[in-house]
Formats: C-alpha cells, sequence, structure tokens
C-alpha cells in the first residue's frame, strides 16, 4: 500500500485473495498454485497498464504467488491508490475480474485425505485493450 | 521447422510431459500442432480447440507458426 500512495491520493485500497477451507462443501487443506511465469508476469503488467490508463487512480500494483498455499495465507494481493474512492473500488474491482479471466494461473486444491484436484477454470483469451 | 510446446495442470497431466519439441512442416498453423499433439498416447482427452499461446501471446487455431516458437496449451485458467 506505501509502494502505490502518492501525496495526491486520498484512497489506498487493498485486495487481498486468501485460501478458504471448503470449496462447494468440502474441506479443503490448501490451494497450490501453479503459473506459466513469463506469460503471468507480462499478462498481469499489462491489465495493471490498462486499468492504470483508463481509470482515475494513481497508481496500481499487483502480485500473485505460486507454490502450495494453506488456508488463510494470501494468494494475490492488488493495491490502488486514487484521488477518491470512487475510481479506487472501481480500479480494483477490474483488475481482479481481469486476472481471473486472463492470466495463465491455476489452481490444484489439496483435501484433508490427501486427494487433489485441478480446479475447473475460465476459459482465457484476451480482452480488449491487448 | 521445430516449435516447442509447453503442457500446463490439466494438460500437462494428460499429455504427460511438460515440454515437448516437434517437428512440423513449414507452415503450420497451431490447428496442425494441436492436432498432431493429439495422437499422442492419453493426449486424445485433450479438447479439439484448446486455449493456446504463442510466444507468450494468446493466438488463433489458425495462427501460422514459426521455426523456434514457444506455444503454450492453456487449460481454463484459475488464479486468484
Amino acid at each position: 500500500m506505501q509502494h502505490v500512495r502518492r501525496d495526491a491520493d486520498g484512497a489506498v485500497l487493498l485486495f487481498a485473495g486468501v485460501v478458504r477451507d471448503e470449496d462447494r462443501g468440502r474441506p479443503v487443506a490448501g490451494l497450490t498454485y501453479e503459473a506459466y511465469e513469463e506469460m503471468a508476469t507480462a499478462v498481469l503488467r499489462q491489465i495493471c497498464e490498462d486499468v492504470l490508463s483508463s481509470s482515475d487512480i494513481g497508481d496500481v500494483a499487483a502480485v500473485h504467488r505460486v507454490g502450495e498455499l494453506t488456508v488463510g495465507e494470501v494468494s494475490v494481493a492488488i493495491a490502488i491508490a486514487a484521488p477518491h474512492r470512487d475510481a479506487a473500488y472501481k480500479a480494483s474491482r477490474e483488475v481482479i475480474e481481469r486476472l481471473k479471466r486472463e492470466v495463465p494461473i491455476w489452481k490444484r486444491e489439496r483435501f484433508a485425505d490427501g486427494h487433489e484436484t485441478w480446479l475447473d477454470g475460465t476459459t482465457p483469451g484476451p480482452t480488449a485493450g491487448d | 521447422m521445430r516449435v516447442r510446446s509447453l503442457f500446463f495442470a490439466s494438460y500437462r497431466d494428460l499429455v504427460g510431459a511438460a515440454e515437448l519439441d516437434l517437428e512440423l512442416p513449414a507452415g503450420s498453423t497451431v490447428s496442425e500442432l494441436i492436432q498432431l499433439v493429439r495422437t499422442r498416447p492419453g493426449a486424445q482427452a485433450l479438447p479439439e480447440s484448446p486455449a493456446v499461446a504463442v510466444n507468450q501471446a494468446y493466438a488463433s487455431a489458425d495462427t501460422v507458426l514459426q521455426d523456434g516458437d514457444e506455444v503454450a496449451f492453456i487449460p481454463p485458467v484459475a488464479g486468484g
């Protein structure tokens, strides 16, 4: 949050995606994230640049972790700084929605009994701005 | 020409490899590469039209490939 704030900003917003303990009624022990790292970094950077140039915000920063995470750990963080909060809320939402549709990252659920399964995802593709 | 194919997540499990270097006739398209990959043992379960990226940009099935291209087979994404 300190990284994105400038003196002109009246709003600093942090979204944190956190590993939950259940998925559709099944207890989850954790998630393992995998990424096509070079492309994921480039796509996420492009999403941030697009949102920065199309929104009335001052700065945006986004990070996504890969590897094994347990319940309660943060998987993704998006920080937005803006002069006013309305633009900050909208920009934060746009980054996470586009991330979930476009960034080549996958998650594998780990259940208490040791069973693991890749979670169904969203068919990806470029959106306007690519 | 030689093309490097990358497989992630569930596609890696289906194909049985994270990376394959494959020979294709010059001028082949992504579609032809997909067909070639799907002939491999276990890979018939790969969708006929998976999302792909060529050199890290999403690309359509009719994209013409070049020698040395990196083609990633991208299962439905689930980040965040």
